[in-house]
Formats: structure tokens, sequence, C-alpha cells
């Protein structure tokens, strides 16, 4: 099918592109990994606080970190006119998009799932619970950059969009903050966390579905 | 000769911007092998008009049709392609990846990517970073996406800036063997338009 | 457009023509605003002197009769901005994309007034300024989807733009709302145990129920009163360059309000 094609063409392009610019990995990776450290540092390193703060810590942080990486995902395409190509292609351009936002989280969101487990062992947070801290993480992160494409897509025509994209974006946020650090935490405290973890699924299946719709049309609209 | 029917249809057309009226009712009709020369001062609409008809824009009044069918329908964009300030190419890619993604985002054309290349006067630099070439020669490359995917409307926005005489005269013969293969071409353009045996239509916008 | 009959169609095309609703809504504005009046008023009287004293709040929690018709109208008004903006964004209405603006600003006053009444009301009733109880927390949130969406509407230099962005905005707003609350409720149960107080008991007496009622009527007609006069003013400004506002301009005798 060429629409396929088209999707892992873009896909594809923008890994490549990610290898070659490399800074995009590395920045929210750093920022994740920094942000953590700053916690102990600032609320003082006693074990059961941190413990008891953990889950919470490491998804803010990782909440920021998506954000902070987001402006990367349409800018440069929009800078150089790639964007304009990608919308007057004759391809629903919501699955073309859907391609860059899954390459972005492979890139920002993937790399976050590889470090979280060591900075859970920084905090402290008990064995069993970091398997539910990846798992989160995998549900989770992908929403972020899901949700977060759409308020892009609305600013990146803005010279000054940064501050507005937090605003924008991060109240949506809160359904995933809720859930997967509540499932973290429960699961921290032996508890079973089944129902978080399908909440999450089931957000992720509908973010998957409705936010490229949004996103597409945000993206035309700041063509003008 | 009997005139060619028209493909592109402009009824009413107007923009205004920042309360400046830039057009109003403007029309026009495009047929097979038929040029439109947008031209007029800087800020006078060009590129407007051009992004209006791309769709990146909406008209305040009026309709462009393509085929008697509004431009939102997904053929329209299966037939045109687009030569815009921007270049729309990659400079950390090379000329191969740019060309092969831009066949991914359409379809295959007249030419295939050497040849194209080839016709451009850029053969040899498949694998050569875009980075690396001179701004005439990304000019070149964006003709040579024109070439590769199929299209029947070009739309260019000033497609001789930053190129030499040499540049000037290939994108004109391209021109000028696009409408004779029953293609059509908007353009806006300082510099003044060479083709032999092409119908060229002006509007001069003010 | 075809699933509407062309005479409703003709109908709501001339209400929506911009010269038609400015004369309309400047003839409205007087009655709309005299109907809020004698609302408020009954409300008031109702609330404030008829209505019984809580026999465990006494009388503070007579602010619920500004908090409560505070906290509906912000939902309220949340749904009517996105469907309005829907309605401007596909059938290209400018009134609908100009009423969903206008309403933004209404939308987060009322919800800060919500906010502001709910602590309020928390100080005598939990002894602190802020809970984070389900609802305050919610309404938080709303206001900052409030913020959110007219702080992109005054980045966009381009007015037309500006409000197919709010448009999209609002519609992601909207579908989120409930996820957000649903997951707000289920975070402060799990954290705090079941709340102190609910806010609006599902059981109350008929003379506190009455004024409510009243003050949430009254509450609605305030939000068009200040949601038409915004949209007015917006109109005038984005049709500053049509024949029509250029005529009612050089007639001052026109210019009513």
């Amino acid at each position: 099918m060429s629409l396929t094609h088209a999707f892992f063409a873009i896909l594809r392009r923008d890994l490549i592109l990610a290898v070659r610019r490399r800074s995009e990995i590395a920045n929210p990776l750093l920022f994740f990994i920094l942000v953590i450290t700053l916690f102990p540092l600032g609320i003082g390193a006693r074990p059961q606080l941190l413990q008891a703060i953990a889950p919470g810590i490491i998804w803010v942080s990782a909440l920021l970190a998506a954000m902070l990486s987001l402006d990367s995902l349409f800018r440069s395409d929009f800078d150089d006119g790639s964007l304009e190509q990608i919308l007057l292609s004759p391809h629903p351009v919501s699955i073309l998009i859907l391609g860059k936002i899954v390459a972005h989280w492979l890139v920002t969101g993937l790399p976050l799932l590889l470090i979280a487990p060591l900075l859970a062992v920084f905090l402290g947070m008990p064995q069993p619970a970091i398997g539910v801290l990846l798992l989160s993480l995998l549900l989770g992160t992908p929403v972020l950059s899901l949700i977060g494409a759409i308020g892009v897509a609305l600013t990146v025509g803005l010279r000054r969009g940064g501050m507005i994209l937090s605003l924008l974006v991060l109240p949506l946020y809160v359904p995933v903050l809720i859930f997967a650090g509540n499932a973290v935490e429960m699961a921290s405290n032996g508890l079973p966390v089944t129902a978080q973890i399908n909440i999450l699924i089931a957000i992720l299946l509908l973010s998957l579905v409705l936010a490229p719709w949004p996103t597409a049309a945000a993206l035309k609209m700041s063509m003008n | 000769m009997m005139p060619p029917s028209p493909l592109l249809q402009v009824e009413g057309l107007s923009c205004i911007r920042d309360d400046r009226e830039l057009f109003c009712e403007l029309a026009f009709q495009l047929g097979a092998g038929q040029v439109l020369l947008l031209e007029g001062k800087n800020g006078s609409g060009k590129t407007s008009l051009l992004r209006i008809l791309c769709g990146f824009r909406e008209p305040d009044a009026g309709h462009i049709r393509w085929c008697g069918n509004p431009i939102s329908d997904s053929q329209y964009y299966a037939d045109m392609a687009y030569v815009g300030h921007l270049d729309g190419i990659k400079k950390e890619l090379t000329v191969l990846e740019n060309l092969n993604l831009a066949l991914a985002l359409g379809q295959h054309g007249q030419y295939a990517i050497p040849e194209a290349l080839t016709r451009v006067q850029l053969a040899g630099y498949q694998q050569v970073l875009v980075q690396a070439l001179s701004a005439g020669q990304k000019r070149r490359m964006s003709l040579a996406r024109l070439l590769v995917t199929k299209n029947r409307l070009w739309i260019l926005d000033e497609p001789f800036t930053s190129l030499d005489k040499q540049g000037i005269k290939l994108t004109e013969t391209l021109m000028t063997e696009h409408c004779s293969r029953g293609g059509l071409i908007v353009l806006t353009s300082h510099h003044d338009l060479n083709l032999t045996d092409v119908d060229v239509q002006r509007i001069h916008l003010s | 457009m075809k699933f509407i009959p062309d005479p409703i169609g003709r109908f709501c095309h001339r209400m929506a023509s911009p010269p038609h609703f400015y004369a309309l809504s400047g003839k409205l504005l007087p009655w709309l605003t005299g109907i809020f009046l004698i609302l408020l008023a009954c409300g008031l009287y109702g609330g404030l002197y008829l209505a019984p004293p809580d026999y465990q709040q006494g009388d503070s929690y007579r602010i619920i009769y500004i908090h409560v018709p505070s906290a509906w109208m912000s939902l309220f008004i949340y749904i009517v901005m996105a469907i309005t903006g829907a309605i401007g964004l596909i059938w290209r209405i400018k009134l609908a994309e100009i009423v969903a603006i206008s309403s933004a600003s209404v939308g987060a006053s009322f919800t800060f007034i919500a906010l502001v009444t709910g602590s309020l009301w928390g100080k005598p009733m939990w002894g602190t300024w802020w809970v984070w109880d389900a609802r305050l927390t919610s309404e938080l949130i709303l206001l900052f989807l409030y913020l959110g969406v007219i702080g992109l509407y005054n980045a966009i230099d381009d007015k037309r733009t500006a409000s197919k962005a709010v448009a999209i905005l609002a519609l992601v707003g909207v579908v989120n709302i409930p996820i957000i609350h649903y997951s707000v409720e289920w975070w402060n149960t799990l954290h705090q145990g079941p709340t102190v107080t609910k806010m609006d008991k599902p059981s109350i007496h008929v003379s506190m129920l009455i004024p409510l009622l009243l003050m949430a009527i009254a509450f609605k007609f305030y939000y068009v009163i200040a949601m038409l006069q915004r949209a007015r003013l917006e109109l005038l400004q984005r049709e500053r360059t049509a024949a029509w506002v250029k005529k009612l301009v050089s007639e001052p005798s026109n210019s009513s309000s």
C-alpha cells in the first residue's frame, strides 16, 4: 500500500534526521536526569521521603522532559518548508503526521524508558515497582507525544510559542500524570495496579485514534 | 485552434490581509498547456494568491475548482506540485533521500530519479548531503522533485531566484516541456518569462 | 449544509449576518439586563434573607448562591465555546467564531469566581484557604484550559486563524474535560479518602434550592449579556472595513449602548 509506504518513509526520514542531529535525543534525556537529581538536593536526601515521592518526581520530570522536546516535532519542517510538502500530499495528512509523532516518541520518549530504572534506584524505589514504572512510561509517554503534537501544531507558526505551549499542553497531561503516578505508587506499596494500567491503555488508544486529526487541522491552520 | 477546456477555474476570489484588500473578485481559467504569470510589486498579494491556490490560506471570498471539483478534494493534491520560497528540502539528508521522500508522498511521474537529476544537471549528486549544495543547485533540485513526481499543475513562487542564466534557461525549457505534455503552470516572477510556443496569460496585481 | 432544510438554512444565514446580529443584539441587551436584574434581586433576597441558616454551617453556607452557579456556568460556557467553535470551523460562520472567543473570557471569570468563593467557603469549613478537593482541583484545571484558549487567541495576530486555533483547542479540551474530571475524582478519593464536604449536597431544602436555581438562571442571563457585549465589540473590530460599520460610525445617533 502506498499510504503505508508513505507512513514508513516519513518515520524513517525522521529517525535518520534524529540520528544525524543527535542533540535531539540527548537533550530531553539529560533534562530528565538533571531534574530528578535536583529533587534530593532540594528537599534533602532522606531515603524514606524520597521513596515516598519517587513516583511523582519521576512522572513530573517525564512530563516536563516530554514538553521540552515537543518543539523539535515540527519546528525544522516548518522552517524549511518540508511541512508544506507533507500537507500537499494526496495521502491523509493525519496518518503522515502520525508517522512523525511515532518517530518523535521513539527518539524522545523511548530513551526515558531506558534510563528510568537507574533513576528509580537513585530514589530508592522498591524492585517490584520498577516494572510497573516502565510499563506506565511505555503506555504514558506516547500519549504525551500525541497530545503534545496538537499543542505544538497550534503554536508552531508563532514566534513566542514556547510559553503558551506549556499552558495548552500541561492541563491536558493531568490524567496521564494521575493514573501513571498512582500506578507506580500503588505498586511501591505492593498493591494491584490492573485498573490504572487498563485506563492508561484506554487513554493511549483513544489519543492514538483521535489526536492526529486536530493535529493535522491545526498544522493546516498554522500554514496560513 | 480550439481553446483548451479549463481545468483550473477561479471565480470571485478575494483576499484581505491586515485590513488591506490585496485583490478582489479575481477570476481566471487555465486549461491544459497554459501558463499563468502573476505580476506585481512586492506585497501585492502574489504569494498570498499562490498559497490560496495551494489551500494553505482560505480566500475571504470566492471558489477554486480543479476539474470541476473544489480543491479540498484529494484528487487536486495528487495533480499539483508546489515550489515555494522555502525549498521543502532537508539539508541533513542526501539528494536521493530527499527525492525518495517526495516520491513516497506522491506518485511516480515522468522521470526516474537518475534521469531527472541528469535533466537538472545534478547527475552524480545522489549521495551528497543537501547542505553541501549551493543555493542554485538546491533550486534545481526542487525542479527535479517536480520531474520525478506525477503532477499536472505546477505552482511556482519565484522559481528563478538564485539561478544563474543557464539555470533560468533550463527552468524555462522544463516549463515548456511540461506545457507541451498538457501541464499547467501558475507562477510569480520578477524575471521576464521567455517561453516559446506556450500560451502565457498574465495577471497584474496592484 | 445538505441535511439542513433550506428555509432554516436561510434563516440561520440571515441571523448570522453581522449587521443583522449587531442590530438585533443591540435591541435585546436592555431586555436581557432587566430580566437579569430581577432574577438576581429575587435570587439574592431568597438566598440571603428567606432561606434558613444551615444547621451545621450556619450562615457561611450562603456563599453557595454565588459559588455553585459560577461552577455550573464555568463548565457550561466551555461546552458552548466548543460547540460554537465547531460550528465556526465546519460551516465557516464568522458569528459562531466570535461567540466562541467572546465566551472564553466570561467563562474564565466564572471559573475564577468559583475558585475564589470555594476557597472563601473553605476557610470557615476546613480552617484553611485551599484544600485539594476534587471539585476545586478540577475547577483550577478548567481555569488553565480557559487561560490557554485566551492566551492562544491573543498570541495569533490574524484573528480568523486565531478563531480556528481556538475552536480546535476548545474541541480537544471538551473531549478531555470528562477524562480530567474523572481522573481528578479518582486521585482525590485515593489520596484523601471521602472528602470533608461535598460542595453542593444532593439533598437540599426547597427554600434553599429555589434561590439557587434563580441565581443559576440569572447567571445564564449575565453570561449572555457579557458575551453579547464582547461579541459586538469584536464584530465591529473585525468588520471595521465593512460598509455597515462605517455607516454606523458616521451616524452617531444610531450607536446605542
